[in-house]
């Protein structure tokens, strides 16, 4: 049977969901399951990896670990992928995860592929490209073992119960070793129920024209109840609202119950993150922007009149 | 200051990509650009070597139409190109061409920065610029916001999971960037002219120290299907009964 590892990106607060995902996918694909561990909260996390599937677990959290240049990570790993010779690695689609990843090609001479929304068997991965209009399947072949960067949400959490063998992991740092130096670090904290969980998300583009744009969409989120607001990258790069609220490729993947994209043109980096949504309400000035062809219903027009009267009309039927 | 911007060819933005029988993307008689994204990064390089002095070099990967990527980063203010092409590089994963693209960064000559795009906007892998960085040993800054030298430091703001990081890296470095980096220049009618003046070397597998084996693809595109297509869809002017008409889909979810 494989070896199938997967990278579970940790952090004090807890292990990412995108690990557990993971491990869903990667039960179906081998018996023996392996989750890498690296970082702060590495330790901590190792439990919850168990109960998820995970045999072993391969953890430290020593804090050399976490420099932002994963450099030291990626040899870390390497390190025990010489040692273990798993077949096949599973990463999420993170910050962490392509930059681990990518590190980690050029040192193994594995084949890497991004974007999976599947992996039919160890060397065979399904993607979809070009913005989502094609699905193809991909033969891995070369140096074990093959590199994987999956799509958030792929596959679902499953607790299956287990206790994971835990495994102590020398780190590696490799020569010469550049000493990159953190000045800040800030943390978004977000208030209101997150993107990923939310039933309903109202996100804005460029179309809001600025800041004060997405003040329509907190309106219509106070009158709807149980929103989180989001946004596009466009509006995020304009510096109007925090990366913490990006959907997309880059960003949350979100799969709400009813999602109203307000002043976004859909481009690929922005459709990947939401398509999976549910229902989907784009309201848009612009007829042939991409969007439309994703939506369930299409509004073409000035979303400043659209925006205003839906809020109205939903306090209407709500009360609140 | 010497900087090495990594740029690609991409089929426009606006048209309808289509794959070949080979499976491979359709390039030929294709109209295509420099990458959108590639320019906030090559913007903000070419604002450091004006106020700092030094060169831009803008380094590319791809078939022959890729030359008009490379002319336009000359046209925006690049000293010079690298293209690397061949026909044994068609269909290259990425490995095969982060060796390439290491390969042609060397044969420039010292480089102190490095800049990429975060993600093509065609392939979206987002990959290639840390795989380059670790081919040529060198740390990497990936999700920068904003980028500046001060001294032999690269001084950036980046993205994280968790927030931001302000951080500080001694040159040479590897940088991705996001679109926040820098407002793209429209190259000048000037710039376009000079542009053809512009070297754009074309360095062979053979000069660039790549055999055979560094350049063998390890995938294989192997069946290629149409997504399924939404359908039920409806686009409508707006109008007085538009709010009624959302307001309707929010009750059918039932989520109010």
């Amino acid at each position: 049977m494989a070896t199938v590892w997967i990278w579970a990106d940790v952090a004090p607060d807890g292990v990412a969901s995108s690990a557990l995902e993971l491990l869903t996918k990667a039960r179906a694909l081998g018996d023996d399951v392996g989750a890498v561990a690296l970082g702060l909260g590495a330790d901590e996390a190792t439990g919850t990896l168990g109960e998820h599937g995970a045999r072993r677990v391969y953890a430290s959290d020593d804090e050399r670990l976490i420099e932002p240049t994963s450099r030291v990570a990626a040899h870390t790993l390497a390190a025990l992928i010489a040692s273990h010779a798993p077949d096949v690695m599973l990463f999420p689609s993170s910050y962490r995860g392509r930059d681990v990843a990518g590190r980690l090609q050029a040192i193994t001479g594995s084949t890497l592929m991004a974007n999976a929304v599947d992996l039919p068997s160890v060397d065979r991965a399904r993607a979809e490209i070009l913005g989502g209009t094609t699905i193809v399947e991909v033969d891995l072949a070369g140096a074990r073992p093959h590199l994987v960067l999956m799509r958030p949400r792929s596959f679902e959490p499953d607790e299956v119960g287990g206790t994971a063998e835990v495994i102590g992991v020398e780190v590696v740092e490799p020569e010469p070793l550049v000493d990159v130096r953190v000045i800040e670090r800030t943390d978004a904290t977000a208030s209101g129920p997150s993107l990923e969980g939310a039933k309903v998300v109202l996100a804005g583009g460029r179309g809001l024209g600025g800041p004060d744009g997405f003040r329509l969409l907190e309106e219509l989120g106070g009158a709807i109840g149980a929103t989180a607001i989001g946004a596009s990258r466009a509006a995020v790069d304009a510096g109007w609202v925090p990366y913490a609220m990006q959907i997309g490729q880059t960003g949350a993947t979100v799969k709400p119950e009813v999602y109203i994209a307000a002043g976004i043109s859909g481009a690929l980096q922005h459709a990947v993150g939401m398509k999976g949504s549910r229902r989907i309400v784009a309201i848009t000035k612009d007829s042939e922007a991409p969007i439309l062809r994703m939506a369930d219903l299409g509004v073409v027009g000035d979303l400043f009149t659209v925006l205003p009267a839906l809020t109205e009309e939903v306090r209407r039927r709500t009360g609140r | 200051m010497n900087i090495a911007v990594l740029v690609k060819w991409v089929p426009e933005p606006q048209g309808t990509p289509r794959l070949g029988e080979d499976h491979l993307l359709v390039r030929e008689g294709v109209d295509g650009s420099l990458d959108p994204g590639d320019e906030y990064g090559l913007e903000r390089a070419l604002q450091l070597v004006e106020r700092d002095g030094g060169e831009v070099t803008v380094v590319s990967m791809g078939p022959e139409v890729a030359v008009a990527a490379v002319q336009r980063g000359l046209a925006m203010g690049a000293s010079r190109g690298v293209l690397v092409t061949d026909d044994a590089l068609r269909g290259a994963d990425t490995l095969v061409t982060a060796r390439a693209l290491a390969a042609a960064i060397r044969s420039i000559g010292t480089v102190d920065l490095i800049v990429a795009a975060v993600e093509s906007t065609d392939g979206y892998t987002g990959t290639l610029p840390i795989t380059v960085a670790e081919l040529l040993g060198l740390p990497s800054v990936t999700f920068a916001t904003s980028l500046d030298i001060e001294g032999s430091e690269l001084h950036a703001e980046r993205q994280t999971a968790a927030g931001t990081e302000t951080v500080a890296c001694p040159v040479p470095v590897v940088v991705t960037v996001t679109t926040g980096v820098a407002e793209p220049r429209y190259p000048s009618l000037k710039g376009v002219m000079a542009a053809k003046a512009k070297p754009i070397d074309r360095p062979s597998l053979a000069e660039l120290g790549l055999a055979d084996a560094d350049v063998g693809s390890t995938q294989t595109m192997d069946s290629v299907e149409a997504a399924p297509e939404k359908s039920g869809g409806r686009v409508i002017e707006a109008g007085p009964e538009t709010a009624a008409e959302i307001a309707d889909l929010l009750t059918e979810a039932r989520v109010i």
